[in-house]
């Protein structure tokens, strides 16, 4: 029965959300503009419109998540986004795998941010309420629905299946509500798309907050006073977008096979972008506070951080990235909205800024060399350049279409090779911002000259050079452009830690934030030095045979084929593959198919045999086991090292029925480096076309070959009964035994020959690791002999690619450093702030 | 000449340098027509093609030829501009390949006949949105 209720609340709840967010703007900014007599009244209302929002915006995500979660398949959403064998975290991806749940999010977040402003802030709130309101006018609009001609607001995510598709089958039977979902995508599947776009999320929605201090900052002429408020929350929004984004590039590595974390994809570079204008911009604000310098640099880069979330959404929800990205949505027919909404802030925002431009103080005082200004200022500037550098090719379809608009004809594509290209730039970007946060943070904590300078920067330089040298040496690192970002990497991390350490000695921890963030940069430089520059394949076909004697045959083919249990070297190791596995619910490892036989029931088995686990046993024979996603195959490869046993890597794949082979990687973490590998191909030996019919015939004893196997043939035996089959009296059933050897590995197979009156029956048995299947053909006593029909497939294979990823732990470390130092950043500035305010000195 | 304008040439220059490189690194969508002249000239840069998988009558796929070892393939393309053309990949068959409904190889003419593509990228309607219920789940 169809549920209509749940989905008139929510999009009742959108509604409501929308009208009062523009009541909430009204409101606010009445409360701004009026008398003080006034105020209270405006205030009072106001802050109810929001409550009212903050209640319809929430009803908006726990209708949409009931939904998903009651497995409501009338529901467009659901129906596209879930299916009944998801388990509850998954339901959560579920959530967000929509554009439009991905707009709820958003909602959520800024709902759950002006609740806090409201409470944080006291003479703030108006102005800063205001853009808040019409923020969230602009984003619910996105999931509004509503049609009036052709003209298309929103996309509803509670529009029911009969609506949204055109099936003949509503028109027999309109209540139809589908069996179950078309499931969420595989690639969503994962812990870290759980805990990913939430955090993702909470920064593109962090970066509305300083954005909303300085436009009600502007609006209001406090055109100095924004910055202390605004500037926790920047570097609020820089950690946890910064976090958002190590936590997309480690979901790639562990999930995607990719190859690795990041791959300059249009997706990934949207979001970068204005990450590093807003850590410019911070840089900029702390210099303000430093030197009332700066201050229009910092509005210049605060409001650029925020129109770059919008151009970052724009770009990868319009569908304009079609031809040049491999992940970006499709177009709902949402990016003229989306348009509008980044070209209607970035129009108020212009207007304000250039309105009181020439109000805005600033230092008429040229920046020494020897000053701290100059130097972030011009790190400010690099770190500018670094976005530009990003933004411009990314944006190559958007120039595209403007061409286009213009009637021109543009073909303009993205470079072949993005990683070699965007790197070229980056990596010289980065050597400069680690060497300018080496000497920047010597001026930021002591006056300074050139001598004073040098004599401050000789010790830890040297150091620095001893350092590099020992790592360029044991690390193997012969390329001059890799020799300069060790230099340069080493040259910040001992630069800055000798301030960490005068710093906690003379004073306190809280103002260790800087140093610790820039520690944090220089270990991630070097270790995306390593792990990228000297990453290895070694999965090289060394099988050394020809296949044909084309010329690819010269080509390096980076994927090994791994026939099951035939070693095949890769590098040092010896690799074997043996055979698939299923996650089953309660068993710590992973157990082998041959043990699970197939229900009709989603993610049930029946055991096959008594599945123990280091001596523990845990389903015996003919239990029914839950299985944890039966799409799922787990492909045991165990590694050698000439005959000693080292590891064993499962690399998952999903074989999914509208997307295909989706494939997860597996790694072997050691210290100082990753042995990365993920399965590109694999037998599908579910529906194999066996090939033509052999006879052979053979006595007991005998021995003869099945493909290469070398058979033998032990003997019949006479069955009183029979699993599954119902023996008569007079049938005769033989059941023969069969042994096949593959490598180290002994297959017992035992098809069976049924006699009723003039009737043969045979069972045949059928191994599909092999790729066997053998049928008693005949029987015949004269000869003492059996005959078998014998049809082949082909062996279980998978074809791998191992990659060697060296030192990638320091990259992983040092983003937990810089986190770290966000953190502690964050917990200064929002304690300076709270002072302040609390002595009554600024709100 | 202050130190403001000496920074602002400099940002200038910088920003020069970054539009060059990025114009001449771009690459180009082409068809397989002007891609092969481009060959015959003497110019080696990666195009990007757009296209479809050449199908036959019955709308399946065809020309997807796999080597023994798994490893790489050869496949037919038909450009947008009707030219159909041998692909060759040196990787294994991408997971959803035969289900693309456009795909995108970046390459080049290795020789008159044969197209090398260092990338593809596909573009699956299943992939992000569903748009037809499937009979399966009727």
């Amino acid at each position: 029965m169809i549920n209509t209720f749940i989905g008139n609340l929510g999009h009742f709840a959108v509604i409501l959300a929308f009208v009062s967010s523009l009541v909430t703007a009204f409101g606010y900014y009445q409360y701004t503009v009026v008398p003080e007599l006034e105020k209270k009244t405006w205030q009072r209302f106001s802050r109810l419109a929001f409550y009212v929002h903050s209640a319809a915006g929430i009803t908006i995500a726990l209708a949409l998540f009931e939904i998903i979660y009651s497995h409501r398949f009338e529901y467009f959403y659901a129906y596209s986004h879930s299916s009944k064998a998801l388990p509850v975290h998954y339901m959560i991806s579920s959530f967000w795998e929509g554009q439009e749940g991905s707009f709820i999010l958003w909602i959520v977040w800024n709902v759950l941010l002006g609740l806090v402003l409201i409470r944080t802030n006291k003479a703030w709130e108006g102005p800063v309420m205001v853009v808040f309101a019409l923020v969230q006018a602009f984003l619910v609009s996105m999931i509004l629905g509503v049609v009036i001609g052709d003209l298309k607001i929103g996309s509803s995510p509670f529009i029911l299946l009969r609506d949204a598709v055109s099936a003949p089958v509503f028109q027999i039977n309109p209540d139809f509500v589908p069996e179950d979902g078309t499931g969420l995508n595989p690639l969503l599947q994962n812990i870290w798309m759980v805990i990913h776009p939430p955090t993702l999320f909470l920064g593109y929605a962090t970066t509305l907050v300083p954005f909303a201090f300085l436009i009600g900052g502007l609006a209001t002429r406090k055109y100095t006073e924004w910055v202390r408020p605004a500037l926790p929350w920047a570097q609020f929004s820089a950690m946890v977008l910064g976090m958002g984004i190590i936590m997309g590039a480690y979901w790639a590595y562990v999930t995607l096979n990719f190859g690795g974390y990041w791959n300059w994809d249009p997706v990934e570079n949207a979001v970068y972008v204005p990450w590093l204008i807003l850590v410019a911009g911070i840089h900029t604000m702390i210099t303000f506070k430093k030197s009332s310098t700066a201050l229009k640099s910092s509005i210049v880069l605060i409001i650029a951080t925020f129109i770059l979330v919008l151009y970052a959404t724009f770009l990868v929800r319009s569908g304009v990235l079609g031809d040049s990205s491999v992940h970006s949505f499709t177009d709902l027919g949402l990016s003229g909205q989306l348009l509008i909404y980044m070209l209607f802030f970035l129009a108020v925002s212009v207007y304000l800024a250039a309105k009181h431009w020439k109000n805005i103080p600033s230092s008429e005082k040229e920046a020494s060399v020897y000053s701290r200004e100059f130097w972030i200022f011009i790190g400010a500037i690099t770190l500018a350049l670094m976005a530009f550098q990003v933004i411009l090719p990314t944006s190559i379809p958007v120039w595209n279409a403007i061409v286009e608009m213009f009637g021109g004809i543009s073909n303009m594509a993205p470079p072949a090779d993005q990683v070699g290209f965007y790197t070229k730039f980056q990596l010289w970007f980065a050597v400069v911002v680690a060497l300018l946060t080496a000497v920047g943070q010597f001026f930021w904590w002591n006056k300074m000259d050139a001598k004073a300078l040098r004599e401050a920067l000789v010790v830890p330089y040297v150091v620095a050079v001893i350092l590099s040298a020992i790592i360029i040496v044991l690390g193997k690192v012969y390329d001059i452009s890799y020799i300069v970002v060790v230099l340069a990497s080493t040259f910040t991390i001992v630069a800055n830690a000798t301030i960490l350490y005068r710093l906690v000695k003379k004073s306190t921890f809280k103002l260790a934030g800087g140093s610790l963030a820039h520690i944090g940069l220089g270990m991630i430089l070097i270790g995306v030095m390593f792990s990228s520059g000297y990453s290895q394949v070694i999965s090289f076909n060394m099988s050394g045979l020809t296949y044909s004697n084309s010329w690819e045959d010269e080509l390096n083919k980076e994927h090994v084929l791994l026939w099951i249990n035939k070693p095949t070297q890769i590098k040092e190791y010896t690799a074997i593959y043996r055979g698939r596995q299923k996650k089953v619910k309660g068993v710590p490892g992973l157990v082998n198919v041959n043990l699970l036989k197939s229900t009709d029931n989603v993610n049930e088995a029946i055991a096959l045999g008594d599945i123990v686990y280091r001596g523990k046993t845990y389903f015996q024979k003919g239990d029914r086991v839950p299985i944890v996603l039966e799409e799922n195959d787990y492909f045991q490869i165990d590694y050698y090292k000439g005959d000693e046993y080292q590891f064993t890597l499962n690399p998952m794949s999903q074989f999914n029925t509208s997307m295909g082979l989706i494939s997860s990687p597996d790694s072997r973490r050691f210290i100082d480096k990753d042995l990365y590998t993920f399965v590109s191909a694999i037998n599908d030996y579910e529906d194999p076309e066996w090939r033509e019919d052999e006879f052979f015939q053979v006595s007991p004893g005998e021995t003869f070959y099945i493909s290469d196997f070398v058979t033998e043939f032990q003997g019949g035996e006479v069955l009183n009964q029979i699993e599954g089959v119902d023996l008569r009296d007079g049938d005769v059933a033989v059941k023969a035994r069969l042994v096949v050897m593959d490598y180290d590995v002994e297959k017992v197979l035992e098809p069976i020959f049924i006699i009723r009156g003039n009737q043969v029956g045979k069972i045949p048995a059928i191994d599909n690791e092999l790729g066997v299947k053998v049928e008693i053909d005949n029987i015949l006593p004269e000869s003492n002999q059996f005959s078998f029909k014998v049809n082949r497939y082909q062996k279980d294979y998978v074809v791998l690619k191992a990659i060697i990823k060296p030192q990638i732990n320091i990259l992983w470390a040092g983003t937990i450093i810089m986190l770290f130092g966000f953190c502690v950043a964050i917990y200064r500035r929002y304690d300076e702030f709270r002072k302040m305010r609390d002595k009554g000195l600024e709100y | 000449m202050k130190k403001g304008h000496l920074i602002g040439l400099g940002i200038i220059a910088v920003a020069i340098i970054i539009i060059v490189s990025m114009i001449g690194d771009a690459s180009t969508y082409e068809s397989f027509a002007t891609a092969k002249a481009m060959k015959m000239r003497g110019e080696d840069k990666p195009i990007h093609v757009v296209g479809e998988l050449k199908k036959n009558a019955g709308g399946m796929v065809e020309g997807i030829e796999v080597n023994p070892d798994k490893t790489s393939f050869y496949f037919m393309m038909v450009d947008n501009d009707g030219t159909e053309q041998k692909v060759f990949y040196n990787e294994p068959v991408p997971p959803d390949f035969a289900r693309a409904e456009q795909v995108v190889v970046i390459g080049s003419y290795k020789n008159e006949d044969l197209f090398v593509a260092d990338k593809i990228l596909m573009k699956c309607p299943s992939k992000y949105q569903e748009n037809e219920v499937s009979t399966a789940g009727m």
